[in-house]
């Protein structure tokens, strides 16, 4: 079987597919569809200082092959999560991934320094793409400046050895270049992407079918764009670690990410439809690797990016999900 | 603990406007009470369609031939139950369940009152088996738009020692609303509890009956939901907690079943200024 075990920063993940922040809560509910401790990390809802409330109702709309939210970061505030929630995923023995979310860079500084020295803490995922905020000027992900001050203050604030991990928005027109600013800012490492920015309009009632009007956009419906985001990322920065996310439903759809650059992915709204999925899309995956004789998995993150034939092929499905007879000629 | 099962379609009946779906589900059977209600997954493993749709259970058989089995009613609404009412037997179904907080039940034999809007009846009359069996006198108040929006009324005849049925356009029963005729029933039934399920606003209006007599009530909500399971954050109304504070509150996980008094149905659809943690609070 292929060794799964993946390295973000210089820290070790028995593999290499984690649940995405949003998508997951802090791990308890999914634990009871099946052991949380099996995924390489566990990815937690972005938390703020204080508790908030969230955004009106209807906070949710399915869309082809995706759902918009705008939840508007609801959460019990960091007291709760360092009391409750890190400790249960320490005890379990899960690798938690704690994403953060502020108003200001003073809010982030703060978070980072509360997480310092919890046990079961393994990363940080800085919130700076969130786009259900009530002022769009505060996606810090959308300006250099204000990622590149964001990420060194959690940087400062957190303790050496835990990697820091900015996640990176889609919604901006060179994703390499805020990459690069959160990059020489501090960050260890990136996480791509967050939701897009989207809307649907109730032809009913004509009216905006979301209480907060837009909402992100996540599922498979816009794998092709995180796919993409990964590629340039890694391509401008082939040395800094990338967890991947964006419609990943199967072990397939992992391996495409892998292949693009990220040294491990988060499944996040496909979980919505199917609790299971992620421990299904790890065994998918090690099945895929197995399948294509990899001994290692970091013997493909990024392999795409070679010349063609570096590694041949040997399953039944080298080109992924999508039927061949059904690619188009480029 | 819930569980997700890929189970067998058994049947799937008309009835009237609705349709009855029993899917062959084992360990989900022995684990419902009334009030749990079902995650379905719908439009099969490459569904475009990526959220489950949530359903009451309506009946259970944890033994027998097929094993445990997990029955639900549904409408046609959207294209997601438009597939649901195309399977047939054997079909495979995606399922989770028993999911959310169930209805509580008294422990001592006391007077309660039914009330179900169109489906919404369904999670109630397993609700008055059970509390049939616990000694409790059962009234039920039905309503709905039309005669066959009306689901279990035969079955209700059956359990109730009273029941009134209204509908909108006057096809059966008394016209008008379930709350039109509630306060009469509730007076003529000496009701110590009322249990309800059915439309948001029907909830909301039941709720202030019972508000104004004093009457506990407890409401099976009705809120548009994307995973069923307590971690998409979706399906969230005010709800005033043990502390007085209010709070938006899971209906998948902290209900779907909530105390009348507790919901703040002014505020439904909303922030209330005073939630924790809302915007603009100091």
């Amino acid at each position: 079987m292929t060794d799964l075990t993946t390295i973000l920063a210089g820290v070790r993940f028995p593999n290499p597919v984690f649940t995405a922040s949003g998508c997951a809560a802090a791990g308890q509910e999914l634990d009871q569809f099946f052991d949380v401790t099996a995924l390489g990390g566990v990815v937690t809802k972005s938390i703020m200082l204080e508790p908030r409330s969230g955004r009106a109702t209807p906070r949710m709309a399915e869309t082809p092959s995706g759902m918009l939210n705008s939840i508007g970061l609801q959460g019990p505030g960091i007291d709760v999560l360092l009391d409750k929630d890190l400790p249960w995923l320490a005890e379990r023995g899960a690798r938690a991934v704690v994403s953060i979310a502020g108003g200001s860079v003073a809010d982030y500084a703060n978070l980072a320094s509360r997480l310092r020295d919890r046990p079961g803490l393994a990363m940080v995922e800085v919130n700076i793409s969130c786009p259900n905020v009530e002022d769009r000027g505060q996606v810090f992900a959308c300006d250099p400046q204000a990622a590149s001050g964001v990420v060194s203050a959690v940087r400062r604030n957190t303790a050496p050895g835990i990697p820091v991990f900015a996640k990176l928005s889609p919604d901006v027109t060179d994703i390499a270049l805020i990459a690069r600013a959160c990059v020489d800012a501090g960050a260890d490492g990136l996480s791509v992407i967050n939701t897009l920015l989207g809307m649907v309009i109730d032809t009913t009632t004509m009216r905006p079918a979301l209480a907060g009007i837009t909402g992100g956009l996540s599922g498979p419906a816009i794998r092709p764009v995180a796919v993409r985001c990964v590629w340039q990322v890694h391509q401008a920065l082939p040395d800094v670690p990338i967890l991947g996310m964006g419609g990943i439903r199967t072990g397939l759809d992992a391996l495409q990410f892998l292949l693009a650059g990220a040294s491990a992915v988060s499944v996040g709204t496909t979980v919505f439809g199917d609790p299971t999925a992620p421990v299904r899309v790890l065994a998918e995956l090690e099945q895929a690797l197995a399948d294509r004789g990899v001994e290692h998995v970091r013997d493909v993150i990024g392999l795409a990016h070679g010349a063609a034939g570096h590694l041949v092929p040997e399953g039944p499905d080298p080109v992924g999900d999508e039927p061949a007879a059904a690619m188009e000629e480029p | 603990m819930p569980v997700q099962v890929l189970g067998d379609v058994l049947s799937v009946k008309r009835v009237g406007a609705y349709l009855s779906m029993t899917v062959i589900a084992p360990g989900i059977a022995e684990l419902t009470r009334p009030g749990h209600f079902l995650a379905v997954q719908v439009g099969g493993p490459e569904s475009s369609m990526l959220l489950r749709r949530a359903f009451a259970i309506y009946d259970v058989k944890d033994r027998g031939v097929y094993g445990g089995t997990v029955e639900f009613v549904f409408a046609v609404h959207g294209k997601g139950t438009a597939w649901l009412s195309s399977r047939r037997p054997q079909d495979k179904l995606d399922v989770v369940g028993p999911l959310g907080k169930p209805f509580r039940l008294p422990t001592t034999g006391v007077n309660a009152t039914l009330v179900g809007g169109g489906y919404g009846s369904a999670p109630l009359l397993p609700l008055a088996t059970a509390l049939r069996e616990r000694s409790c006198r059962v009234d039920m108040v039905l309503g709905a738009g039309s005669a066959d929006r009306l689901f279990g009324l035969l079955e209700a005849k059956r359990m109730a020692a009273s029941i009134a049925v209204t509908t909108d356009d006057g096809s059966v029963g008394t016209t008008g609303r379930v709350s039109d005729v509630l306060p009469g029933v509730l007076d003529k039934c000496r009701t110590d509890v009322v249990y309800a399920c059915g439309p948001m606003p029907m909830l909301r209006a039941v709720a202030a009956v019972c508000a104004e007599r004093g009457i506990p009530c407890q409401v099976a909500v009705e809120e548009s939901m994307a995973c069923g399971i307590g971690v998409c954050m979706t399906c969230v109304l005010p709800v005033i907690g043990d502390d007085g504070r209010t709070r938006m509150a899971r209906s998948c996980v902290e209900g779907p079943v909530f105390l009348a008094d507790r919901v703040r149905w002014d505020d439904v659809g909303s922030v209330p200024h005073d939630t924790v943690g809302a915007l603009g609070r100091p």
